[in-house]
């Protein structure tokens, strides 16, 4: 009975050897995959365990981890949470969550490649890593006026330092306190965060740059003139047909100018006038003239396609990819399929008030270590430029007038020459248009350009929507940063 | 390989006695090791529980010395040290849940520890001769089956994490399943011995396998059902696995005969396909090993997927004793005390410990093939092969190498019925071994000589 006794020992050396196998698999080969699960608890716990950066707005920090006694070491703390939840995101258990704490989680958390050399050093020291802090380029006072402005309403306000790109101000309402999501009772993190899901306006959606395209309504229109006066066939004074209606091509259906009253007593009506009083019929005339490329072409040139990271991602704006006559008509009072974020709007006043050059915008001003090195520091670069100055300067001359006489003088500043565009974006019939406003200020010194939208905030087949609603929204916001 | 000589062969008793030193020494540094990285500070009942666990090792050592002085020597400082080391991570555990020595369970392990050595020592001495467990091959059996089936039975039988392979009688709550396995061991060994020339020559020739005859292959079938039973009535794949694996090892061992084991295999994978589509919790089982990380899975059980992450976190060299979190596991202490040692003491403390399991059931087929009489061959086997599956099922399950099952480390696992049946095992092979190394008195040189021929004309 020996021999297969001798056998069975290679049998059982086999079964070991097996085990040999799956443990190095498991330990060595996918280790590291094991590891970066996002639900592993174990890397969770040892990411809490470190002193995670603080991000900054100003001096101040908005988010900070605070030692604790249980398990985790340390807890997250959000200060003015409602104010900046969008800006900062939440760090819980499902990990970083949106905003900065996810986009610049991996120099928060001090687990990034270019805080090498510091960890090395702290591998030999026996220091405990520490995260970077993320200095914000935020104006809190901007922030503030922004979100008080939209108060109880759906919306989005941002507001960009037209000359830089630094981001001034990123507020989606409506808001919700990051500190419920960060606790370290999963049970209620996890209730808390369902009940956010469920609630009415969805709370944890950044409108700003990441929620569901707003259609942009008139204030789309400032691109439609950027497109007519950089082809050459326009300039300010061309006449175009101002009446109260456009007969389009193709359709039984006309382009009605939004109260159905014509534009000028006359029918004809200069580029200017007609952004100034925000004439439908002869935008949609221009659009057609120009040709849906050239209109692409133009807002390609504002960075509508892109995806830009500030480092959060933006979702990209968009002007459909096939235009009939009609469609076009439509899409270039920024009503058919024309798409965008809040973001794109004030990149597009931006780009105005730039001389027609759009920045690349951004929301970190520098990123410093925990030994006050700086680690990154903000670096101003150019996106594209969208027009020439010469056509920057008489788009702005234009967008003065909606300001000074037109559908946009509840933006005015006293002593102030503000640029502006009103917007009142129909979203289905029936239902209440959304508000809008696009503008910067001072109009020939630029130091802010905003974009507001107020969801629902207009009345349809009304241009009042976006003077009433967004305008002092955005003459607030520009009023907090030229009073500085 | 025949340990017939006619110089008297060392004991090997002094070796053993420095290594089991060596092994509780090994413990002890791993306990205050703990104690440092938990508290701070050198455990303060180091000393009394230290000499315990020596006291304890080095009493079965003066049974050793006493009534079986020829027994492998490497087998007892093993288990010391095994034993030694599941004791300190259950304590570990028991720490990290925030439980006191007073009411956790190490201090109820260590108890259960020096009862299962006491027995075991008791089957060294009540135990003169392994032989004399043949004459109760029957008894064996009948007691086997009936442990094995015991969980079944209303009223005593109870279901804990979904398995009934658990008696609770009173406060008492017991595995019978566990001493089932040595039982059933001298049951096959005794059993096969006896007929294993009907079953190893009768049988046609079939495609190169001898095909037992219709009559013979009773046992197998009985032995299939049996195991099926307990698959399916008590949900314990493993116990099942064990269990039938350990009857076609052993079958294969008694008559040579490949045949044996691929009906073996043919009828547990034919058993185990039509459990499979018939029963929904192996399904899950099934569903829960191949695919552990998908939603469906998890939001079963997320047991396995958890001590896998454990035991990633641990890597090559862990984290260290009382530096990792194995409570993130749930039966850190029990049936994932293997996870628990990959994350502290990393891949290469797994593998000292499988080597150890290694060395374990190497010494014991050892001792098999050593042994001159065949029902103490194959007893040996048996029980070193069932050590052996029962490591690999164990292992296994935890690294997705089987679907995971609800059996115990053997001597690591906290649980009193499988210390009590695993040192009782330990026993068994001793006495065996001691058997097997023993020379011979100078009346049996002439036989000596003639097995000593047939080791010439060796067939393997």
């Amino acid at each position: 009975m020996n021999a297969p006794v001798r056998r069975l020992s290679f049998l059982v050396a086999g079964l070991f050897a097996a085990l040999l196998v799956s443990t190095t698999l498991i330990q060595y080969v996918f280790a590291a995959d094991l590891n970066g699960r996002p639900d592993n608890r174990r890397t969770l716990l040892a990411t809490y365990a470190r002193e995670r950066g603080e991000i900054l707005v100003g001096q101040t920090p908005i988010a900070r981890s605070v030692p604790t006694d249980d398990e985790f070491k340390f807890q997250r703390q959000y200060e003015d949470a409602d104010l900046f939840a969008h800006v900062t995101g939440f760090y819980s258990f499902y990990g970083a969550v949106g905003g900065l704490e996810q986009s610049e989680n991996e120099l928060l958390s001090g687990s990034s490649d270019k805080l090498f050399y510091r960890q090395i050093s702290d591998l030999f020291t026996g220091r405990r890593p520490q995260g970077a802090t993320v200095e914000t380029t935020l104006d809190a006072a901007v922030q503030k006026a922004a979100s008080d402005g939209i108060g109880d309403a759906r919306g989005a306000a941002v507001a960009i330092d037209p000359k830089t790109g630094a981001i001034l101000a990123l507020v989606s309402h409506p808001s919700f306190d990051p500190n419920a999501l960060a606790g370290h009772d999963l049970g209620k993190v996890d209730a808390n965060y369902q009940a956010l899901l469920k609630k009415e306006g969805s709370p944890l959606v950044d409108r700003a740059i990441a929620g569901d395209l707003y259609p942009p309504g008139s204030v789309f229109k400032v691109v439609t003139a950027a497109a007519a006066l950089s082809s050459g066939q326009y300039t300010a004074d061309s006449e175009l047909p101002g009446g109260a209606s456009l007969d389009l091509p193709l359709t039984d259906t006309d382009l009605p100018n939004h109260d159905n009253q014509p534009c000028s007593p006359t029918g004809r009506i200069t580029l200017k006038q007609a952004l100034v009083v925000s004439c439908n019929p002869a935008f949609g005339e221009a659009g057609m003239q120009i040709g849906a490329d050239a209109l692409r072409e133009q807002a390609a040139k504002f960075g509508f396609g892109d995806a830009p990271t500030i480092p959060m991602r933006v979702t990209p704006s968009t002007v459909p990819a096939e235009l009939n006559e009609p469609q076009l008509a439509q899409s270039s009072i920024g009503q058919y399929d024309v798409r965008v974020t809040p973001m794109q709007m004030a990149m597009v006043a931006a780009g105005v008030a730039n001389k027609g050059v759009v920045m690349q915008p951004y929301l970190v001003q520098s990123v410093i270590g925990s030994d006050l090195s700086v680690i990154e520091s903000a670096d101003p670069t150019e996106l594209s430029e969208a027009v020439t100055p010469e056509v920057a300067a008489t788009l702005t001359d234009m967008m003065v007038g909606v300001v000074d006489q037109g559908s946009g003088v509840r933006a005015q500043i006293p002593g102030v020459k503000v640029a502006g565009k009103t917007g009142t974006a129909e979203h289905g019939t029936g239902r209440r248009a959304h508000a809008w406003f696009i503008s910067f200020a001072p109009a020939d010194d630029p130091k802010i350009a905003v974009a507001v939208v107020v969801e629902d905030g207009g009345t349809a087949n009304s241009e009042t929507g976006g003077g009433a609603v967004a305008a002092p929204i955005a003459k607030a916001m520009m009023e907090a940063r030229l009073s500085r | 390989m025949s340990t017939v000589s006619s110089v008297a062969p060392r004991s090997g008793r002094t070796t053993e006695l420095v290594l089991v030193l060596g092994a509780v020494g090994i413990v002890g540094l791993a306990y205050v090791n703990l104690g440092l990285a938990t508290t701070g500070t050198v455990p303060p009942g180091l000393a009394a529980l230290g000499l315990g666990y020596l006291g304890v090792s080095l009493a079965f050592h003066v049974v050793l010395r006493w009534r079986a002085r020829y027994a492998d020597p490497l087998l007892l400082p093993i288990v010391t040290l095994l034993n030694g080391l599941g004791l300190v991570m259950i304590h570990r555990v028991d720490i990290a849940r925030g439980r006191d020595i007073a009411d956790g369970v190490a201090l109820r392990q260590l108890m259960w520890s020096a009862l299962a050595v006491a027995i075991a020592a008791g089957v060294l001495v009540a135990l003169r001769d392994h032989r004399i467990l043949r004459r109760y091959t029957y008894v064996a059996g009948v007691v086997g089956f009936s442990l094995l089936l015991l969980p079944l039975l209303p009223v005593i039988g109870t279901s804990e994490f979904g398995s009934r392979i658990w008696i609770r009688l009173g406060p008492f709550s017991f595995q019978p399943g566990e001493i089932a396995k040595i039982s059933l061991a001298v049951f096959f060994a005794g059993y096969l011995v006896q007929t294993r020339d009907a079953l190893s020559v009768a049988g046609r020739k079939i495609l190169g396998l001898t095909l037992p005859r219709a009559r013979d292959l009773g046992p197998i079938l009985i032995a299939w059902l049996a195991s099926l039973s307990v698959l399916v009535f008590e949900r314990d794949l493993g116990s099942s696995l064990l269990f039938f694996g350990l009857f076609v090892a052993m079958l294969y061992v008694a008559t040579e005969r490949v045949s044996w084991i691929a009906i073996g295999l043919g009828l547990f994978g034919a058993g185990a396909y039509v459990a499979y589509l018939a029963f929904a919790h192996v399904q899950v089982r099934v569903l829960l090993w191949l695919h552990t990380f998908s939603p469906e899975a998890l939001q079963t059980s997320d047991q396995l997927a958890k001590g896998l992450m454990g035991m990633a976190a641990g890597g090559m060299v862990g984290t260290g004793l009382g530096r990792g979190r194995p409570d993130l596991t749930y039966l850190a202490e029990s049936d994932f005390i293997i996870p628990s040692f990959g994350e502290e003491l990393g891949l290469v403390g797994l593998f000292a410990i499988l080597v150890l399991y290694a060395l374990l059931v190497e010494r014991g087929l050892r001792t098999s093939l050593g042994t001159r009489d065949g029902f103490g061959k194959l007893l040996a086997a048996g029980l070193s092969f069932s050590l052996a599956l029962q490591c690999f099922v164990v292992v296994g399950g935890v690294t997705r190498v089987i679907p995971l099952t609800g059996l115990t480390a053997p001597f690591l696992s906290s649980g009193g019925s499988s210390l009590l049946a695993n040192w009782t095992l330990l026993a068994i092979l001793l006495r065996i071994s001691d058997h097997a190394r023993r020379p011979l008195p100078d009346d049996s040189a002439t036989s000596a000589v003639g097995e000593a021929r047939t080791e010439v004309v060796r067939l393997s």
